[in-house]
């Protein structure tokens, strides 16, 4: 008998589709609103930071920065918007399916495991980054704030941000009772790395120690990587080294959040 | 309502021996052990319950049944195989019902079933049908573009129920399926369940309400602290644990006084068993108007007499105590 049941197991893969099909069907009734705040807000921030602060940091007769400070910005929020949307995607959406709403619960009473949840929901969460990527992306190009063609290759590394970010995060959300630890995430752990991992300006302008700080964030390696892709500029050993450190952040995440998901689903 | 509901599995796929056997089956969350050892067997087309009080282990035993939640010791068998192997292959073949609903409430009620057969891998074709088909018969087609957050806990179980028949289920794991609904919510859904039953679905839930437990079973296990203290069908159990009557009877003397303790002492005498309580004295006898009759006889003053059929209720009483489980 268990032999004509495992004869009967789906091939792999496609129990991450099914799970993922419901995302994508949980995703359609926010979508509108999801589209044009991944559109605004990243041309709020091209606006006001790359032009009007640009302005200023361009104001003399070299860029500071080595190229105009709207090309230097562009690339760091795209990799910022990446960590962003990850994070947004491994918060709430996963206390709501673990406890509010208990949709992980439903997935995991039919064939769907606990590795197909997890996958699918780090599929879904790489869709959205690729969007909110693609669309900031385009606006950029728009207002000539990419100058190369290897801009194209932002988008999987912001993919791979995305995930760095959201998988850790994931790991954190899946074990909360309730939702009050997300407003310490957001403050004392996104806000700080948003303003301070080279996004806006050089890391290597920070006091020492907080340096260095950023430099072991993952969102910096992310910045990085984004900035010498955008610039036309890259260097392949050190874009192999913020790859390896970024899929390092997935991985553990991935791995940590696994076992905190088979804990609360499979008691 | 004339639809049918799913056919159950082709016999070619069928499992011989029963569906679900457990062996010394134990679930402990640390130092607490919700099951301490059960012995099971479901055989197929059975509607078989769990009857217990609170934290007696229904519900950890359901879920380990259901292949979320790997057994601490003892044996458990599902359709053959091995929850903890082969866990995907069974939950495919599996309709579960679980005591809290996992409905996606901003969804329609017809997008969650169509979902959920996304999980069972049915196409998006033979979802729709099925979807079609199964919002029929849980009598909720009116309502299949409605968002569920805002339906009745009666639609909302109903819907349960539904989706949960979307695998076209061998067997059908219902936890405490109508707690929570009125009456009238409740005799549709026995309706809708009787119907499955009939129809070949095997049927294993929790409840603790006698008069469930009576209508949908044909054997059941009565659980306390863990462990299955009584096991038989409805009848049987009633025959083993009661008598054919009951007769209750408030007293004009002093609830809890002396004279009450001698009434119940004199009726025990031709009768049997009785039970002195706050309110009231019961009687267990084949022959309730006889000892209605003796205790006029004997003089002792009787505010008024109910002669009832026994109950599961009286059974279950007995067996688990009167003690409340919170």
């Amino acid at each position: 008998m268990a032999l004509q049941l495992s004869a009967h197991r789906p091939r792999p893969g496609a129990g991450v589709a099914r799970a993922y099909s419901f995302w994508l069907l949980n995703y359609r009734r926010n979508f509108l609103g999801s589209a044009i705040s991944s559109f605004l807000a990243p041309a709020l921030f091209l606006a006001s930071m790359g032009l009007g602060l640009g302005s200023l940091v361009d104001s003399g007769a070299d860029p500071a920065l080595g190229v105009p400070y709207v090309a230097f910005v562009a690339p760091g929020v795209l990799a910022a918007t990446a960590m962003q949307t990850g994070v947004m995607c491994s918060t709430f959406p996963v206390m709501t399916a673990m406890k509010w709403q208990r949709q992980y619960h439903a997935m995991i009473a039919t064939p769907l495991t606990v590795l197909d949840v997890l996958l699918a929901h780090l599929a879904y969460t790489a869709t959205r980054v690729l969007l909110a990527a693609g669309v900031f992306l385009a606006v950029a190009s728009a207002l000539g704030a990419v100058p190369s063609p290897w801009a194209l290759l932002a988008l999987p590394a912001a993919v791979l941000t995305g995930l760095a970010h959201a998988a850790p995060v994931a790991a954190f959300s899946a074990g909360q009772e309730t939702d009050s630890g997300f407003i310490l995430l957001f403050r004392l752990v996104v806000t700080p790395m948003f303003l301070f991992s080279g996004t806006f300006f050089p890391a290597q302008d920070l006091p020492a120690g907080l340096e260095q700080l950023a430099y072991a964030t993952p969102l910096w390696h992310g910045v990085d990587l984004s900035r010498d892709l955008a610039l036309g500029a890259p260097d392949a050993g050190s874009a192999v080294l913020h790859v390896a450190y970024l899929a390092l952040w997935a991985a553990v995440g991935a791995v940590l959040t696994r076992r905190t998901m088979a804990r609360r689903l499979l008691r | 309502m004339t639809s049918a509901a799913p056919a159950p599995a082709p016999p070619a796929q069928r499992t011989p021996g029963p569906l679900v056997e457990a062996r010394g089956l134990v679930k402990a969350f640390g130092d607490f052990t919700a099951v301490a050892g059960i012995d099971v067997a479901v055989a197929r087309g059975e509607a078989f319950g769990f009857l217990g009080p609170n934290g007696a282990g229904k519900s950890s035993t359901m879920r380990m049944i259901g292949c979320v939640s790997p057994p601490t010791a003892g044996t458990l068998r599902v359709l053959g195989a091995d929850p903890v192997r082969d866990g995907s292959a069974i939950r495919a073949r599996l309709g579960v019902v679980p005591q809290r609903d996992t409905l996606d409430e901003e969804l329609t009620v017809r997008e969650n079933v169509l979902v959920y057969a996304r999980y069972f891998g049915l196409s998006r074709a033979r979802a729709r049908a099925k979807a079609a088909e199964l919002l029929e018969f849980a009598q909720l087609t009116d309502r299949a573009d409605d968002k569920v957050e805002p339906l009745s806990g009666g639609m909302k179980r109903r819907l349960t129920i539904a989706r949960a028949l979307v695998n076209d289920p061998e067997v059908l794991l219902l936890d405490e399926p109508t707690t929570g609904l009125d009456p009238q919510a409740r005799h549709v859904l026995w309706d809708k369940l009787f119907r499955l039953k009939r129809q070949g679905v095997t049927l294993v839930l929790t409840t603790h309400y006698m008069d469930e437990a009576e209508q949908l079973c044909d054997r059941l296990v009565v659980m306390d602290g863990g462990r299955i203290v009584a096991e038989g069908s409805p009848r049987q159990l009633i025959e083993r644990y009661s008598t054919r009557e009951v007769l209750e009877l408030r007293l004009a003397a002093e609830p809890g006084g002396e004279e009450v303790a001698r009434a119940a002492e004199v009726l025990a005498g031709g009768a049997g068993r009785t039970e002195v309580l706050p309110d009231r004295l019961l009687v267990y006898t084949d022959d309730a108007d006889a000892v209605a009759a003796e205790a006029e006889r004997r003089g002792i003053a009787v505010l008024s007499a109910l002669t009832r059929r026994s109950t599961l209720e009286d059974v279950f009483l007995h067996l688990t105590g009167r003690t409340l489980v919170d």
